[in-house]
């Protein structure tokens, strides 16, 4: 099983198939596969059966372009080379938060007062993005695709807020506040009179003219007055504001709107996981589970990370022995950090193997990283190896990067190219036992992350997706994803899903 | 400090700042999402609005922090234009704030780059700066060019008056080589993508994009090139390798004994690792393309915890030039 025991398991092609599921919302913090999983769900939907749009708003361009979106035009496109046989298809669009601002205007106000809106500064800052207006729109387009009622289901990708839960509060905030008192006070002055019923106003001309005095002063007269012409001109829009938040806020509590909450074994993500799920519990919105992304599988599970070590330096040790090979010692080190040398490097791929030591000896014992310059390096920070800390830096990736380099705790250079096979393989199998070791410890950490979630909060189904090795950019790569994410009894990866294995 | 969600910007900008305040330097490590990333990762309780010493870094420097709270750094900064008094109170009840600080136009944003700046140009009393180096937990790539651009946009709409000159200033700042902005990204597609377009948003709209951290590097395998040409000598490889799993005291090497087990799951995990690696050679490549100095930070195998985050200090310290940011 793929989970701890008390965990169920969510499973997705339930809820995709079925026909009273209407919306699927997709949240989670920033980069966590969210916008990835929002377009697997969408494809395995369409491929199931379903006449499902998936909404994502800002997707990494390949991400758009494996959906064969090119241009943000907010008008659903279907998407290529989707298997319609079962009957469904997929389409797909970017929110366009300018555009569908001004698509709210231009419903609710009448042609010159809809110009008088676009046209006015104070609009065009607004309506561009900032603070709450993009969650906000993602509301209002979720709100009109579902009221043409023109799609079995609805994937919606949240926008990279701040916090998750800016998602949920922006729409009312957004609502409250255009319809709220400052609102009314600002445009107090552009009416004649004043209106029976504002009582805030009447009650405080003096605190009025005060305040607008103090915002005029401050912000510059011109700002104020652009402010009050846009809040008169929208003023007939403004009850509309408000129920329409309101009647998207209903629509995620109903029945047929699942949320996912998206996360990666990581402390942060699965954090604001956790916020989120909270959150939503307490607004009865309708959780369907968490999505796990990036859970790494391991194999040879029953080879610990610490007995990995051990071996790989039984081998390091014996293949100096063979070779003769000379630690590099910090003393003959080069530190080399000018900006120049950083350009230069680029194509240097020649240039002197740089190793840099930690400052002092003090902070080499919790030194747990080194950096990866911008030629081969052997990290030094590893040379106290095999400390459980210790992190690796990077191969370059030049064309001498068949040199050993990396975790090794006496790494050498281009000495070894002139080994033979034998050592070649020695080399190789003291890696690969570093590198397992360094697998069965991010196992563990990410088993780690997971269960204190699942132990706070076992109610909550949950979907884990192996790591694929490349990143996703087709519609390949997006039915991998969405075979991963269902068939959570049937993946083979056995190291995540025996924890007990790992010790 | 900038990034795409996931990439580690809040770690890498608190290594900056323990890394730039080595030396007996002072640093400032300014959060403004409201996130409570930086008590996290130094483990404390969550930052006040007010700047307090959060850590001490090698060589006698320390590091102070400060999470701006929007609403108050509002109250602030009217207090600096303007004797509020009652009018303010009445702006409070009217919803003013919350009005400033999540909807108007920028002026959230206004208040975070204007206070980070204040920082910046703070002198004692002998006209010292308070702080050697602001360090900002910036949002993410995605919105850095506007965040740091937005008082431009508001110089822009209040065309006088003080918070047109105050917007100014700001500007003046970011723009000048006081400012320097980095960008945090992984060795993945997505992240490199953003970084490069977060890059060209930057100088579009001249703003001092200044290097690339990368961060969570993998370290290379030796031999990897022999596992991304799996299919030659396969039998031989497999061979060799038994007997060196064999030779390291993991059991026997033929007959199906544990280390000839052994090998398949590690060579298939080691391809899968040198698949990755030639993906990142691409990445680097084009990262590198840029034009900008590129720093790479290894990965912490037991996550981010206060060791890890010193020795990415340590890290960063040796790989930053002196000098910079100023």
């Amino acid at each position: 099983m793929s989970t701890p025991p008390a965990t169920d398991v969510l499973d997705v092609d339930p809820l995709l198939d079925d026909p009273a599921t209407r919306i699927v919302v997709c949240c989670g913090s920033g980069g966590v596969g969210k916008t990835t999983t929002a377009a697997a769900l969408g494809v395995r939907a369409a491929e199931r059966g379903r006449r499902t749009v998936v909404l994502t708003i800002d997707p990494a361009r390949r991400l758009a372009q494996s959906m064969g979106l090119t241009e943000l035009d907010n008008v659903p496109r279907e998407v290529p080379g989707i298997d319609t046989s079962a009957g469904g298809e997929l389409h797909a669009m970017m929110l366009d938060m300018k555009r569908t601002f001004d698509e709210v205007v231009e419903a609710h106000a009448d042609p010159d007062r809809a110009r008088a809106i676009l046209e006015n500064p104070f609009y065009q800052s607004l309506s561009a993005g900032f603070a709450g207006t993009q969650e906000y729109m993602a509301m209002e387009k979720l709100g009109q695709l579902r009221a043409g009622d023109e799609w079995d289901l609805i994937v919606v990708d949240t926008p990279p807020s701040r916090s998750a839960l800016d998602f949920l509060d922006a729409p009312k905030r957004l609502g409250s506040f255009l319809d709220g008192k400052l609102i009314r006070m600002l445009m107090a002055p552009a009416r004649v009179g004043g209106r029976a019923g504002m009582k805030v106003v009447n009650l405080s001309m003096a605190g009025l003219s005060m305040v607008t005095g103090a915002l005029d002063k401050l912000l510059g007269a011109g700002l104020l007055r652009d402010v009050q012409t846009f809040v008169a001109a929208m003023d007939t829009m403004f009850g509309g504001f408000r129920a329409r938040a309101d009647a998207t806020y209903q629509l995620l509590q109903a029945p047929g709107t699942a949320f996912l909450v998206v996360a990666a074994p990581e402390r942060d993500a699965l954090r604001e996981a956790a916020y989120f799920v909270e959150r939503l519990a307490a607004d009865r919105m309708p959780l369907a589970g968490l999505v796990l992304n990036r859970m790494h599988g391991g194999a040879a599970a029953g080879l610990s990370a610490e007995r990995a070590l051990a071996a790989a330096e039984t081998l390091t040790a014996e293949n100096l022995e063979i070779d003769g090979i000379v630690d590099h010692r910090p003393g003959k080190s080069v530190v080399r950090s000018a900006p120049a040398a950083d350009a230069e490097a680029l194509e240097a791929h020649e240039a002197p193997q740089t190793s840099v030591p930690p400052e002092d000896p003090a902070s080499r014992a919790d030194s747990a990283a080194s950096v990866a310059p911008e030629t081969p390096e052997v990290p030094v920070a590893s040379e106290a190896a095999p400390a459980p800390q210790a992190a690796v830096a990077a191969e370059d990736g030049s064309p001498a990067s068949d040199s050993p380099a990396g975790s090794g705790p006496h790494p050498s250079d281009a000495d070894t190219a002139e080994t033979t096979a034998t050592d070649d393989a020695v080399g190789l199998a003291a890696g690969l036992l570093r590198l397992h070791a360094e697998r069965m410890r991010l196992l563990a950490r990410e088993r780690r992350t997971r269960d204190r979630f699942t132990t706070l909060h076992p109610e909550v189904a949950l979907a884990e997706v192996p790591a694929l090795p490349g990143d996703v950019h087709d519609l390949t790569g997006l039915r991998t994803i969405g075979e991963r994410l269902a068939h959570q009894h049937a993946e083979e990866t056995p190291a995540s899903h025996r924890p007990a294995d790992s010790r | 400090m900038t990034g795409k969600g996931g990439t580690g910007k809040t770690t890498v900008a608190a290594a900056l700042a323990l890394a730039l305040a080595r030396g007996g330097k002072r640093t400032l490590l300014v959060e403004v999402e409201g996130r409570q990333g930086i008590a996290q990762l130094f483990e404390t309780a969550p930052l006040p609005y007010e700047e307090r010493k959060i850590a001490v870094s090698h060589g006698d420097g320390e590091v102070h922090a400060l999470a701006i709270d929007a609403e108050r750094a509002l109250l602030d900064y009217l207090q600096m234009f303007y004797k509020l008094g009652s009018a303010g109170r009445a702006l409070k009840r009217l919803g003013a704030i919350d009005f400033a600080t999540t909807i108007a136009p920028g002026l959230r944003d206004v208040l975070l780059t204007g206070k980070a700046c204040e920082a910046v140009r703070r002198r004692d009393k002998r006209q010292r700066p308070v702080y050697d180096a602001v360090v900002m937990d910036a949002p993410p790539t995605g919105r850095i060019t506007r965040f740091l651009g937005v008082n431009e946009e508001v110089a822009g709409l209040a065309k006088v008056g003080p918070v047109h000159n105050q917007a100014q200033a700001v500007m003046r700042v970011l723009k000048s080589p006081q400012t320097a902005v980095h960008l945090v990204t992984l060795l993945e597609e997505m992240p490199v993508q953003e970084t490069v377009d977060g890059i060209a948003e930057l100088r579009a709209a001249g703003l001092p994009a200044a290097s690339v951290v990368v961060n969570m590097v993998r370290a290379g395998l030796p031999g990897e090139d022999q596992l991304l040409a799996p299919h030659r000598h396969t039998d031989e490889l497999t061979g060799a390798l038994a007997r060196a799993f064999s030779q390291a005291g993991l059991g026997t090497a033929g007959g199906g004994g544990h280390a000839e087990r052994l090998v398949a799951p590690l060579l298939e995990q080691g391809r899968e690792h040198a698949e990755r690696v030639a993906l990142e050679r691409g990445l680097r490549t084009e990262l590198r393309a840029q034009g900008l100095p590129v720093r790479e930070l290894g990965r912490l195998s037991e996550g981010v915890d206060l060791p890890g985050l010193y020795g990415l200090a340590t890290a960063l310290h040796d790989r930053w030039h002196t000098g910079e940011p100023a």
